[in-house]
């Protein structure tokens, strides 16, 4: 009798087990056939951090803010020109410093309420009013980057708000005012951290109280469980312990509504895990795609998207670091040094291109007749020997596992790029450090860096976006004070007429490569993969791809 | 990483314990040892697995046919990863280029000493850690009286601390601490493994200690750090030169593993397999061989490290000897 | 025996105090912090300054120390500076992932381990042992991570028989109770959503147990042989027992207690390989969310973590030592 019963209870687990088995079979079989169609699994390479745009800076939160939410203005699909959003036409008064916006009617909150320029005011005022925690450059990070500061400026570092006042003349027409003329203005309304929330639920979830003290900052429920847009998406569910955020089709939607039923964001991290994950089937499409992956993935069969190059590559130089490298010779030889066509070829993606600018050719203001720098060893050593710096030792910093937009593999590009600063008689002492903090950390400030990686993808189709970030005043990351070169930044970021803008961005181009602070080495062009079957999207330079419009085809 | 350190423990200890008894016996261990691994096949194999890869570790990179780094496919255009082009195995490049145009059978014959070189390194460094704090603490509770296992406590609720640590999330944060270099991967392995070698070497001691030839020193006046370090000391070694052998195996392992979270070697001039293999998982889609060469290479060379020392584990424990 | 526990017990807090200054100026002294980690490219020194600012981290480090003291005494972690939810809640979504391989890698290395372990001993020197140890040693000396995208590679790439990262598949939307899947499924009878999850958890989980699949294997079968060669077996075979009743009363009991010991010490150990293999198998768990924690530079998820964790971990060893008793009525604890 004993004897048998460890194998009674093992039939009763088998048992148990089949019983399981057989529910869950037949479930699935009776919800795959009509969920899978509508379905969208997308693949992305980290979570979320908050669901409220106005406090994110991230990539994948604004991710699934462009879904859930809409701006004034906002990207054409594919492209980075300003064109109409919630807005259908805009334009500034005679000084360049209130702009006017004719408002869509008819379009509503998620939640029911009205879209409205009342609306509009809200949510302006609610970040320009922004009170303790809430200025804090990590939580509301692009408005104090393109604004500048708040009604009450808690830091006395924080300038003066280039957003001064909002109001609604009539439901569809909104004037906001600006104290200053701005190169930012309207593109920067097209960020996702401009997205119209609705004022209901902004009340609601009490959207505006960023609570705690010191190390202990926690975020309102509405930045966490109820984002309420007006997109073509609706949030439904963020899933943290199953690294998944669910947004279904908002069926109220003023515009061409969703062909996705759902769109589900997974987190996975790993690139291999991603693709792996594709050709077993568990998604059906992922971002960020390596540039190895690319061919193999089209042989196979999968749709990869390849977006316009709108970043930069470049190699950093620190006039402070070494004083010979503020001798413009000395970075004239560096910039002949480099191979850079080679790098190009054999590094990056297919469609990857040599930058001649400090930005690429589809923003405005790229000027094609700038003083090039050709690979040419012999050229760099003899300007070498001229400048007295033949015995050069110069320390490179790269960063260790990453993998940026504009940089698949900043490990590969060092060991190519300082292989050919040897060739020119340049010593390199190499100083790898891991990207988040400390190749940051030693690169943009302090002086003890002379070469670097670093790069830019940009944020609107402005060139000040680009050049304005990196040198319209003096920086740890390029150790030098060029008076004349800040002063035509400041004169064309307060130009209001377009043209005359332009012309200055050509120009500052020209200066900037005569200069030559750093060397532009390249504009890669980042892919995005979709299943076989799943047509309709379109990849945006700024990453700005709407899901919307994703279909499986029959 | 491993996760051996639990069962190491109980292991040990009792590994400590039998070494004890057999030096009562009075008949020489490592003679008898040395006798039974000369007729055990798996240590055989373990020792020509190991006498081939130090030869080709020590030699090898002499004769290699190109530099480590040297960058020929892209110099020569044909490596071109963008478009997934990377040429597999030629008669000059017996292994194929890598993802850089650089030849991989000399990668693989350089990484062969970067690979030994940081597995002893990283085991030293436990070793010599883990035996100073093992070897204090075994002598204070062995022969110090109240105030020996006073240091004893401390220094064991030390041990506990780093063992109820994750031990890769211990080396990732020296690994963020040190910032990535050969000597940071050698360092972070190594801190892994000490408390495995202050366990180890303490419970030997304590056994030691409570050993007739002790009582016997103790009762004739032998001052007793004397006898600490030249009785107690030097017969508790055995365990722990076992555990080293067996460590170096864990180590080049634990190192592949830091490579693969970008915590690795970055100088591409001293190639290490762990790095290759990490490397490799980018292109494995392209070129699987790339990933498969320093897999195998690090599978071959650790089951060497592992049978020579669970052999030698066996030679050393009488209970086995039957 | 009680004694025993409250003694262990008392243990821990000096242990838990000695940990956290010990852990506390280990992560100032990591160069760098959270405030570059946050803002990426785009950070400036003034905006870097601002949020050291706004979470303390200027202040002096003993200052820092007793702000968390405060906390601690009243069991608040704080919240973590990437996600800006509290360390708890994190805690609670994350760690049931890594409970559940954790269960299932040992399930796997048990289940397989002590009979293959066994019938090697049995069958000494013949082909089953030699495979099963030959076996076991490639299985120590696999690099985790080759082994989990190998099994990937055939499994989910190629075969398609189980998913290949995760741990359910989103679509089904799944009720979550205590963010144990399988159980969560099983308690509102959502039975796919159980199955799935189960399904999940084959790869990674098999991927995990390699190491202690290894080790079970061994340990069981050296000590079958050892207790093999043990007089009360030949006594028992010697009075006509059959063979049967020998091995499941005499040989497989005996046996079980080093195995015992072992399997208690392998699961508290399993943590370290968990952080790569959540990593393969984007497998949310708290080993991949704290790596991430120490590039974050995330102090008050890397300090809360790590101290519950050492909780647990000693937890598990008591239980442990107060299971040999249980085992072995030789064993008393005191």
């Amino acid at each position: 009798m004993r004897a048998s019963r460890p194998k009674v209870a093992i039939a009763a687990v088998a048992a148990a087990a089949l019983a399981v088995a057989g529910c869950a079979e037949s479930d699935r079989e009776g919800s795959s056939g009509s969920s899978s169609k509508d379905t969208l699994v997308f693949g992305v390479a980290g979570d979320p951090k908050v669901l409220d745009p106005s406090f994110a800076s991230d990539g994948e939160s604004l991710r699934v803010a462009r879904q859930v939410f809409e701006t004034l203005v906002r990207p054409e699909e594919g492209g980075t020109k300003v064109s109409p959003g919630l807005a259908e036409s805009w334009e500034p008064d005679a000084a360049g410093t209130t702009w006017t916006f004719k408002l869509r009617s008819g379009v509503k909150f998620h939640d029911g309420t009205d879209f409205n320029a009342e609306a509009v005011c809200v949510n302006f005022n609610r970040w320009y009013n922004a009170k303790g925690l809430m200025q804090s450059p990590d939580v509301t990070a692009y408005w104090q980057d393109i604004m500048g500061g708040y009604a009450a400026n808690e830091d006395e570092k924080l300038g003066e708000s280039l957003f001064k006042s909002c109001s609604a003349t009539d439901p569809t027409t909104v004037a906001l005012t600006f104290s200053r003329v701005s190169s930012k203005i309207p593109a920067a309304l097209m960020l996702p951290s401009f997205s119209m929330h609705s004022p209901k639920a902004l009340q609601d979830y009490d959207a505006s109280n960023v609570s705690g003290s010191l190390d202990d900052i926690k975020y309102p429920a509405y930045a966490t469980e109820h984002p309420t847009g007006t997109g073509p998406f609706k949030f439904k569910a963020w899933d943290v312990p199953n690294k998944t955020v669910t947004l279904e089709r908002n069926e109220d939607y003023w515009g061409d509504k969703a062909k996705l039923k759902s769109l589900i964001f997974k987190t996975i991290s790993d690139e291999n895990a991603r693709k792996q994950e594709l050709r077993s089937g568990g998604i059906q499409g992922y971002d960020l795609v390596g540039p190895a992956d690319v061919e193999p993935l089209k042989g196979e069969g999968f749709n990869v998207l390849t977006r316009p190059a709108f970043n930069i590559l470049y190699l950093a130089i620190n006039q402070k670091g070494n004083p010979k490298l503020a001798d413009l010779k000395v970075r004239q030889a560096l910039a002949h040094a480099i191979n850079r066509q080679a790098l190009v070829d054999s590094k990056l993606p297919p469609g990857a291109q040599v930058a001649v600018n400090f930005f690429p050719d589809t923003v405005e203001g790229w000027n094609g007749d700038v003083t090039k720098y050709e690979y040419d060893v012999e050229k760099a050593k003899s300007l070498l020997a001229e400048a007295g710096a033949s015995n050069l030792t110069l320390r490179f910093h790269y960063p260790t596992e990453v993998t940026r937009p504009y940089m698949p593999n900043p490990k590969d590009l060092f060991e190519l790029v300082s292989a050919d600063l040897q060739a020119a008689g340049i010593k390199v002492e190499p100083i790898p450090l891991k990207w988040s903090p400390d190749y940051l950390n030693a690169t943009t400030s302090g002086s003890a860096h002379d070469l670097h990686f670093l790069g830019w993808t940009g944020d609107y189709g402005d060139g000040y976006n680009f050049i304005g970030t990196f040198f319209d005043r003096q920086k740890d990351e390029w150790g030098f004070d060029n008076k004349a070169l800040f002063d035509k930044f400041r004169q064309a970021d307060t130009t209001p007429d377009q043209a005359a803008k332009v012309a200055l961005y050509k120009e500052l181009n020209a200066d900037i490569m005569n200069f030559l602070p750093g060397v532009p080495i390249s504009h890669s062009p980042p892919a995005i993969v979709f299943g076989k079957d799943v047509t309709g999207v379109k990849a945006s330079p700024l990453t700005d791809e709407r899901f919307a419009t994703a279909e499986f085809k029959s | 990483m491993t996760i051996i350190s639990g069962k190491k423990r109980e292991k040990i200890d009792r590994l400590a314990e039998l070494a004890a008894r057999e030096e009562e016996r009075g008949v020489s261990l490592w003679q008898d040892a040395f006798r039974r691994l000369r007729r055990n096949p798996a240590a055989i194999v373990g020792a020509v697995i190991l006498a081939i890869f130090v030869l080709v570790a020590v030699v090898g990179p002499f004769f290699v046919p190109y530099g480590p780094t040297d960058t020929i496919g892209i110099r020569e255009g044909v490596v071109r990863v963008g478009q997934g082009l990377i040429p597999g195995h030629s008669a000059e490049h017996w292994l194929g280029y890598d993802h850089q145009g650089r030849d991989v059978f000399s990668r693989m014959i350089v990484g062969a000493r970067q690979t030994l070189l940081v597995g002893v390194v990283a085991t030293l460094i436990g070793l010599a850690i883990g035996a100073l704090i093992g070897g204090v603490a075994g002598a204070a509770a062995g022969l110090g009286g109240r105030w020996g296992r006073w240091v004893d406590t401390v220094l064991m609720r030390f041990i506990d601390m780093l063992l109820a640590m994750p031990s890769l999330l211990l080396a990732v944060s020296i690994a963020a601490l040190l910032g990535p270099s050969l000597t940071t991967v050698m360092i972070a392995v190594g801190m892994v493994s000490v408390p495995v070698f202050a366990r180890l070497l303490r419970g030997s001691m304590i056994a030691q200690s409570n050993s007739d030839y002790v009582l016997a020193a103790t009762s004739l006046g032998v001052r007793k750090s004397k006898i600490a370090l030249a009785h107690v000391l030097p017969n508790s070694l055995a365990p722990v030169i076992v555990q080293a052998t067996l460590t170096l195996a864990t180590a080049i392992i634990e190192a592949a593993a830091l490579s693969f979270l970008g915590l690795g070697n970055p100088d591409s001039a001293t190639p290490e397999w762990g790095v290759m293999l990490a490397d490799a998982q980018q292109w494995i889609g392209i070129r699987p061989a790339l990933a498969i060469y320093p897999a195998v290479a690090i599978i071959i060379t650790a089951l060497g490290f592992t049978l020579l020392g669970e052999a030698m584990r066996e030679a050393l424990d009488p209970k086995l000897r039957k | 025996m009680f004694r025993f526990i409250v003694r262990r017990l008392l243990q821990l807090i000096p242990t838990l105090f000695g940990l956290s200054i010990l852990l506390f100026i280990w992560l100032r002294r990591l160069p760098g912090g959270p405030e570059t980690a946050i803002l990426g490219e785009r950070g400036t020194p003034e905006m870097r300054a601002a949020i050291r600012r706004n979470l303390g981290l200027d202040e002096p480090t003993l200052i820092q120390y007793g702000r968390f003291v405060r906390r601690m005494i009243r069991l608040d972690l704080g919240t973590s500076i990437s996600t800006k939810r509290e360390v708890t809640t994190e805690f609670l979504q994350r760690f049931p992932g890594t409970v559940e391989l954790t269960i299932t890698a040992m399930v796997i290395a048990i289940g397989i381990g002590i009979p293959l372990g066994y019938l090697a001993a049995r069958r000494r020197g013949r082909f089953l042992d030699h495979a099963s140890v030959g076996g076991s040693l490639i299985g120590i000396c696999t690099p985790v991570f080759f082994l989990a995208y190998i099994l990937k590679a055939i499994f989910s790439e190629n075969l398609g028989w189980f998913p290949s990262s995760g741990r359910q598949d989103p679509t089904i939307g799944a009720t979550r109770i205590t963010n144990f899947f399988v159980l969560d499924g099983l308690m509102t009878r959502e039975w796919d959503a159980a199955a799935d999850a189960l399904m999940h958890l084959v790869l990674p989980g098999l991927a995990l147990a390699s190491i202690p699949l290894a080790i079970i294997v061994r340990i069981t079968r050296a000590s079958v042989l050892e207790v093999l060669n043990e007089d009360f077996v030949r006594t028992a075979e010697a009075k006509g027992l059959t063979e049967n009743v020998v091995r499941r009363r005499h040989v497989l009991r005996n046996a079980m207690l080093p195995v015992a010991t072992s399997i208690g010490l392998l699961t508290g150990g399993l943590l370290s390989g968990a952080v790569l293999t959540e990593t393969v198998f984007a497998f949310s768990g708290i080993g991949a969310f704290l790596a991430d924690a120490i590039n974050q530079r995330d102090y008050p998820v890397l300090m809360g973590f790590i101290m519950i964790i050492a909780v647990v971990y000693v937890l598990v060893n008591l239980i442990v030592d107060l299971s040999y008793s249980l085992i072995d009525p030789r064993v008393r604890v005191r």
